[in-house]
């Protein structure tokens, strides 16, 4: 798997004629497996490129490229995360699991079968039955992830998955992704606005700039996993990234 | 100053405060009636309870209680279920998309605060009177609360819910069945609460047109013309009791089916 993003422009139309630029010629080439954190203040237009990505919006120039197709809408190739877990309230938990491969008519055994190990997978055996909203906003996400997990996309989209949780929480699921991601050797573009995530999840950081948002540059972390975020090597990274998007190329278009 | 918190202590005083006011109307309804001792303005209770409790009785010819409060529900389920069958594919229609919406919503903002029994004599001038007709004013009126809260409740469909199942796979076709119906379902079903609530109303009057000779609405008319107050009064009864079943029946249905609504934090 490749996926290109290639001179990646996007405008959105204000008040009728005027157009703000929100994204502007964004590159970045992404390897089978690797774990990309897209980092950048409120508002640069980090969400929109990864909209743009799972095919939920268009780019005004450019195009972003699957193995050489060019991405015009939602694509089975991708599965997405929203911040707001997005589960269907209606739906028992493995039900939602279930919820993609009900759309691509698998029958109900196995569903079941496949919703029990994703089940697993995200650490919630004995929760199958639960609705969502009896679930904690963790419990909730870890179902969100093992929903577009489990119609086996190759590459997952995570637009701020963790902010809305508690700081405790938030920990903890970095972890737990990390050995999913490990597990299913999925390529991860995980959209963030935490330094401290994105350095302890990340094998490249690929920074933006505030509105229009651009790369300013693109942070290779090879510590190896697990990261402890007390160290030294980690509060390096951290610094140097924190460093640089208070320096100049990085705050002005 | 009571200072009772308890539980039980607050049911208590809950449920006394519930019945006092249908006491005190009961007391003062019998009060008046023996005051002023006139059966063609206010009967005696007793009186209006003797057709209550004979619900099987027929009623200066026009049948009993029960088989014109049977056929007043047949007519309002008519009606309702014209008014949900069209309601609910155009309400989703509008709130999809932009092009159906600009094209209905003029005339639907036209007609919707006419009240449904303006539309009588059209009725009866277009189809005669009948069954017809009464499905039409009863169709009026159920048709826009159904309407409007179909519209609200697909509009109330989380955008992440959709673009999450276009993600995940699913057809247009499948977005609607599986995501917008079920997301949209409990403010759905809240509109057609209401809906019958008002077709309900609607068809006691309808069948108060002239020409009509059986229903609950007709029963009260006819017993007018006789005299018959308690028959009016035990009519009248009869129509807020219905109202309260199928009420309570919507609300029992809202409360099992639809429960994720209020959980959902």
């Amino acid at each position: 798997m490749t996926l290109i993003i290639d001179h990646l422009s996007k405008q959105f139309a204000k008040n009728g004629q005027d157009t703000i630029d929100s994204l502007v010629d964004i590159n970045v080439e992404i390897r089978d497996g690797e774990f990309i954190c897209i980092l950048g203040p409120s508002g640069c237009g980090k969400t929109t490129l990864l909209r743009i990505i799972a095919g939920l919006e268009s780019p005004t120039t450019g195009k972003v490229l699957i193995d050489g197709t060019a991405i015009d809408r939602p694509n089975p190739k991708m599965g997405m995360i929203f911040q707001d877990y997005s589960l269907y309230p209606w739906r028992t938990v493995n039900e939602n699991i279930a919820f993609g491969l009900e759309l691509r008519g698998v029958g109900k055994d196995q569903r079941d079968e496949v919703a029990q190990n994703f089940l697993e997978l995200a650490g919630l055996s004995g929760f199958g039955n639960s609705y969502p909203y009896e679930l904690s906003g963790g419990m909730r996400q870890r179902v969100a992830v093992v929903r577009a997990l489990a119609v086996d996309p190759t590459v997952l989209l995570m637009d701020e998955p963790f902010g809305a949780l508690d700081a405790q929480t938030r920990n903890r699921l970095q972890h737990d992704l990390l050995e999913i991601w490990d597990k299913t050797k999925k390529t991860i573009l995980f959209v963030t606005h935490s330094v401290d995530e994105a350095v302890f999840l990340a094998d490249r950081i690929v920074v933006l700039t505030p509105r229009p948002g651009h790369v300013c540059e693109t942070i290779v972390v090879d510590h190896p996993r697990p990261r402890d975020r007390t160290s030294v090597e980690f509060a390096k990274v951290r610094r140097y990234v924190l460093d640089l998007i208070n320096q100049p190329q990085c705050t002005l278009q | 100053m009571n200072h009772d918190f308890s539980l039980v202590g607050m049911l208590q005083r809950k449920s006394f405060l519930k019945f006092l006011l249908p006491a005190a109307i009961i007391v003062g309804w019998e009060i008046i009636a023996i005051v002023l001792d006139n059966p063609f303005i206010l009967p005696r209770l007793e009186s209006v309870l003797s057709v209550l409790i004979n619900p099987t009785v027929d009623i200066l010819g026009n049948g009993n209680l029960i088989d014109n409060a049977i056929i007043s529900l047949e007519r309002v389920v008519a009606g309702f279920i014209v008014a949900t069958v069209l309601a609910i594919p155009l309400g989703i229609g509008m709130g999809r998309s932009d092009t159906v919406h600009e094209v209905f919503d003029s005339v639907m903002q036209l007609l919707r605060p006419i009240p449904p029994l303006a539309w009588v004599p059209l009725a009866l001038a277009w189809f005669k009177i009948g069954l017809v007709s009464m499905v039409f004013i009863i169709g009026m009126g159920a048709f826009f609360p159904i309407l409007l809260n179909t519209l609200d409740g697909v509009r109330g469909v989380k955008k992440t819910w959709v673009e999450a199942a276009a993600i995940l796979g699913a057809r247009e076709r499948q977005i609607l069945t599986h995501v917008i119906l079920p997301g949209a379902a409990p403010t759905i079903w809240t509109g057609m609460r209401v809906g019958f609530g008002i077709a309900w109303m609607c068809v006691v009057a309808a069948e108060m047109m002239p020409g009509t000779n059986s229903g609950i609405g007709y029963l009260i008319m006819s017993s007018y013309n006789w005299g018959q107050v308690p028959v009016i009064i035990a009519g009248i009864i009869v129509i807020g009791l219905i109202g309260i079943v199928v009420d309570y029946l919507f609300k029992l249905v809202e409360r099992s089916s639809f429960k994720w609504r209020e959980l959902e934090r």
